[in-house]
């Protein structure tokens, strides 16, 4: 009993909490501070040995091997039993679905290479959806966005990119919802698939991509499936906390009137998860793009393959040109999808302004309206394809390559300097440290670590990860991709307490500010690189640069929630005790909202590590270089996989650290069982 | 009165690992619910009650929070799965049902009303009320009209078409209501129906349970703590405490003869002469009483009785069924008001 009371003591004042972690930090700090002054000192006079640097051409037995494998599957595939029934035919009905929508939308394989509705039906019919399940404000925005990608030159490409989004996000819907419902209605069944989906959405979009090219060979079979993996999370999860979040009053009520379990899904369950649901579509539909565009190194087409190209010629303005379209096409996903889940909102047709009766009665005079143009626009040519002489895209290239290249040389000044600086005196000190410390004492040190954040457990899982690490024979590129990403997580972490203590403690700040972090979280990881590298041109700086930003809203947004989570009592209580503006956030407001900063730094790191492993499109080295030189060079293909497979256990190892490291204070309180004061 | 609607006998609810064992085993059940908790880690929310509900009686069950009055409410339709014992419905056992028998039951025979009403949100009033019937397969014309009927009957009429976030607690309340009567049910059990509802709409419903009861006769079971609800509304008060029966009675009998001081502290601030009858205070019939006094009946509440009291210039006499029994005076009844007074 008495260590009950002495251990909730220091939860009823805020002074006490403060104090009490502290002492008990105390063999965790000496810890990890002996682990950092041992890596100091060995890094000192052993520094340069022992580093298993593997040169960018040269390959391990492994990889040898794993190049074998990729031989063997393309000598076995056609008469290997797992591929002639499993592997080929789900490939050949991904891919009859993705041509079908590619024909309607974007190329038909016959005659013209024209596609079944021409530009003037695709914008009119995607315009009547938009209007259909959002409002007329979405649908004027879908038509003005598919016309603008017309005037940009790029309607055939941002239509091959719709339909593959369009193919995925039927795939993860048939797939998401039915298992969303499953999870939610049984609870064993989420047990299952929640670890499975934590795991997926842990991994950077990047390592899908290759075993899956393995499998189901380049294209938009595999691109497709690619994207259904990564896509289906959000929706499935979403649509379970729907279903199971059902208030117990309202649950009980039905079950008292006697229905059964299906009445109770259908008449309960499912109307009141409904606007989770959509959210969950709009989720994924994001989720979708973002994949879709990325899978264009394995030849995935559309505008995604545009921004590569442009990436890797390093030409500015016709990866901004294009990278303009991404985000337009994200937008009007975006909304779109985010109207459609305010529809669904329960009570949202008591608001309508015109009744329901006359609505279907528009929906059903403008679908004939889209007839019209559909048949138009497989009638007429011009009609059909986009008129050439209202392209401004090569116009709008040149603009801004001519624009970047007077940044370039103007603000060289600026932008060179402040790389270099950033370059010479944080990263490659940093990097040296990671790579040039011998294998051994760094792997001894980062299991120390791990061992005092979360004792045995997360020292064995950690060990295994550099473990395997080591055997896949990247240890020093992973070391260079680490070097990058903690980096960044650090910057994005600075930004989010800047930002999330000045969201969290004014309103006003916080209306401004979430708009656009909400913006930029539904942005595909990729098209951050291409403003920066307009003004800092190909290097790992430009990559880390935009990991920072991509990441920084989610930490941010994190930290802001836990600082506004803050109980207003607390806060009151701090203020009237006379506590300076400074003092709150140090003494009150930080202090307590550290769960939520150990999460910010959890999710911060894992899309920094997403982004600074794309970053190998734009220079940056380490396992991403290896994961695209694995696509584009067949002799380097199981190197890239076994990049991949290392991106997967860096990952791991980054997300369980930073987990225990947030779980920790928590854990510890209870359990302590040594008389503390 | 006719045979029991619902009798209850030995029922058990114990919340915990391993509760299924406790019931049966005499050394375990016999302990208080700390030592249990201790002991077994087990919470036991219901221990062993019995008692019978009449066809057409208000039966109130009465506790603080946490005596287990909710959780033995649930137990009638086994909305949470008792541990052991029995649930009678018009002499058939509840724990025995099927899962289909026990559907059956809560389509047509009970129905409940809740505390925080748990409306649909998604649905207008006339799709709440109608719920239960389309649950049991209703055709929609025949719902409607049936819920139209209940709308009014419950003083909802013209608000058909709103949805519950638009209504006050006390309407959404009387859309739980009738939720529960458009079924017609045999019983309605509720539980602490208002208590989430301000003072005078608390008056406002109690009064119209009351009406509805008196308009349709049917059985109710109903959860409360206050105790002013109770001695409102019930023939019969149940005083729970830990999971056990403390005392079962009318009100009358509660606030005349506490069964112990927990009883006693409970009803000490009740004004006694709104819910005494003259025979807790019948003294003998004196000498000097003259034999053609004024006549009341024992079953009179004391404040009923103060006019004629006061108007006679002699103690007046009680009579129960046919003989007389005693006599009251100014006396005994300015006693009464006086311990209520001194007790507040």
């Amino acid at each position: 009993m008495s260590t009950l009371v002495r251990d909730r003591a220091p939860v009823q004042t805020g002074l006490v909490s403060v104090r009490a972690p502290r002492k008990r930090l105390s063999r965790r700090t000496l810890l990890l501070g002996g682990a950092g002054v041992v890596w100091l000192v060995g890094f000192l006079f052993l520094h340069g040995t022992a580093t298993l640097t593997l040169p960018a051409s040269e390959l391990t037995d492994l990889h040898r091997s794993l190049n074998q494998f990729n031989a063997w599957v393309a000598s076995n595939r056609a008469d290997n039993p797992v591929f002639q029934y499993v592997f080929t035919p789900l490939r050949a009905a991904v891919d009859a679905v993705a041509n079908l929508f590619i024909g309607v939308f974007a190329a038909s394989t016959t005659g013209l290479r024209l596609p079944e509705i021409g530009w003037l039906g695709t914008v009119a019919l995607l315009s009547w959806i938009a209007l259909a399940v959002g409002n007329a404000r979405v649908a004027l925005l879908t038509a003005a966005a598919f016309v603008f990608f017309g005037l940009q030159g790029l309607f055939t490409e941002a239509a091959y990119t719709f339909a593959l989004v369009l193919t995925a996000v039927l795939f993860t819907l048939a797939l998401g919802i039915p298992l969303g419902v499953l999870a939610g209605v049984y609870g064993r069944v989420a047990k299952v698939i929640t670890p499975v989906l934590d795991f997926m959405q842990t991994l950077p979009t990047f390592v899908y991509l290759a075993p899956l090219a393995l499998i189901f060979l380049i294209g938009p079979a595999s691109a497709v499936i690619a994207t259904v993996i990564y896509a289906a999370p959000p929706v499935i999860r979403l649509t379970a906390h729907g279903i199971r979040c059902i208030p117990e009053n309202t649950r009980e009520a039905s079950d008292s009137l006697g229905t059964t379990g299906w009445q109770r899904l259908v008449t309960l369950q499912l109307p009141l998860a409904r606007r989770t649901i959509v959210m969950g579509i709009n989720q994924s539909t994001m989720a979708a793009l973002s994949m879709v565009t990325i899978a264009a190194l394995i030849a995935a087409p559309g505008l995604g393959q545009v921004v590569i190209r442009a990436l890797q010629s390093l030409d500015v303005g016709t990866a901004v040109n294009a990278g303009l379209s991404i985000v337009l096409l994200a937008i009007v996903l975006d909304r779109v999808t985010t109207a459609a889940s305010r529809r669904a909102e329960p009570g949202a047709n008591r608001r309508r302004r015109i009744s329901r009766r006359m609505r279907y009665i528009l929906l059903a005079v403008s679908f004939l309206v889209v007839l019209v143009t559909v048949q138009l626009s497989r009638t007429m040519l011009w009609a059909a394809a986009f008129p050439k002489d209202l392209n401004i895209g090569p116009a709008f290239v040149s603009g801004v390559s001519s624009a970047s290249e007077w940044l370039q040389t103007n603000l060289y000044l600026f932008t060179v300097s402040f790389r270099e600086a950033v370059t010479n005196g944080i990263l490659n000190p940093f990097q040296s440290l990671l790579t040039e410390t011998p294998f051994y004492l760094l792997v001894a040190v980062i299991v120390v670590a791990a061992f005092a954040l979360g004792g045995w457990k997360l020292a064995a899982v950690t060990a295994t990860c550099l473990a395997v690490i080591i055997y896949l024979g990247l240890w020093s590129d992973a070391m260079v991709t680490l070097a990058g990403t903690l980096v960044a997580t650090a910057v994005v972490m600075v930004l989010g307490v800047i930002f999330g203590v000045a969201m969290g403690r004014s309103d006003k700040v916080d209306q401004l500010m979430r708009p656009m972090l909400d913006a930029g979280q539904t942005m595909p990881a990729f098209v951050y690189l291409v403003p920066f590298l307009g003004l800092f041109g190909a290097t790992r700086f430009t990559a880390i640069i935009a990991g920072i930003i991509y990441a920084a809203p989610v930490a941010i947004k994190i930290t802001a929630d836990g600082i506004a989570a803050i109980s207003p009592t607390v806060m009151e209580a701090a203020v009237s005790s006379g506590s300076t503006p400074w003092q709150v956030i140090t003494k009150v407001q930080l202090p307590m909202a550290r769960q939520s900063l150990a999460l910010a730094a959890n999710q911060g790191l894992i899309y920094v590590l997403a982004m600074v492993v794309v970053g190998a499109l734009v220079g940056a080295g380490g396992l991403g270089y290896d994961v695209v030189a694995g696509f584009v060079q067949s002799s380097l293909f199981g190197k890239g996989l076994a990049a991949g497979l290392a991106i997967v256990f860096l990952g791991i190892l980054l997300d369980r650290m930073t987990q225990a490291a947030a779980a920790n204070p928590v854990r510890k309180v209870p359990s302590a069982k040594s008389p503390a004061h | 009165m006719s045979s029991p609607d619902i009798s209850v006998r030995n029922l058990w609810k114990v919340f915990g690992p391993g509760g299924e064992k406790i019931p049966k085993d005499p050394g375990l059940s016999a302990l208080s619910s700390a030592e249990l908790l201790e002991r077994t880690g087990c919470n036991a929310a219901v221990r062993d009650m019995n008692f019978d509900v009449a066809k057409g009686e208000v039966f109130v069950v009465m506790g603080l929070s946490g005596s287990g009055k909710s959780t033995l409410i649930r137990c009638l339709t086994r909305l949470i799965e008792p541990t052991s014992g029995s649930v009678l419905v018009d002499g058939k056992d509840v724990m025995q049902a099927g899962t289909g028998e026990l559907r059956e039951l809560r389509r047509r025979k009970m129905s409940m009303v809740f505390q925080h009403f748990g409306l649909l949100p998604h649905r207008t009033v006339l799709d709440n009320v109608s719920y239960g019937l389309q649950i049991r397969g209703a055709a929609k014309n025949e719902r409607y009209a049936r819920s139209r009927e209940i709308i009014e009957l419950v003083g909802l009429k013209g608000y058909e078409q709103h949805f519950p976030d638009q209504l006050s607690g006390g309407m959404q309340q009387r859309v739980g209501l009738g939720r529960a009567l458009a079924g017609d049910p045999d019983t309605i059990l509720f539980d602490e129906p208002f208590s989430a509802l301000d003072p005078l709409i608390r008056r406002d419903m109690q009064a119209e349970v009351i009406r509805l009861h008196k308009e349709m006769g049917k059985t109710m079971v109903f959860v409360t703590h206050d105790l002013s609800e109770a001695l409102k509304l019930g023939d019969r008060i149940l005083i729970m405490r830990n999971g056990e029966t403390v005392q079962c009675g009318t009100g009358d009998d509660l606030v005349g003869s506490p069964a112990d001081k927990y009883i006693a502290d409970f009803v000490s601030e009740v004004p006694r002469a709104d819910v005494l009858t003259l025979k807790w205070i019948t003294d003998p019939v004196a000498l000097g009483t003259p034999g053609d006094a004024p006549v009341l009946s024992a079953g009179t509440i004391i404040r009923d009785a103060i006019p004629t009291v006061m108007n006679s210039s002699c103690p007046v006499l009680v009579e129960d069924s046919g003989k007389i029994t005693g006599q009251i005076d100014r006396d005994s009844i300015l006693s009464v008001i006086r311990s209520t007074e001194v007790a507040a």
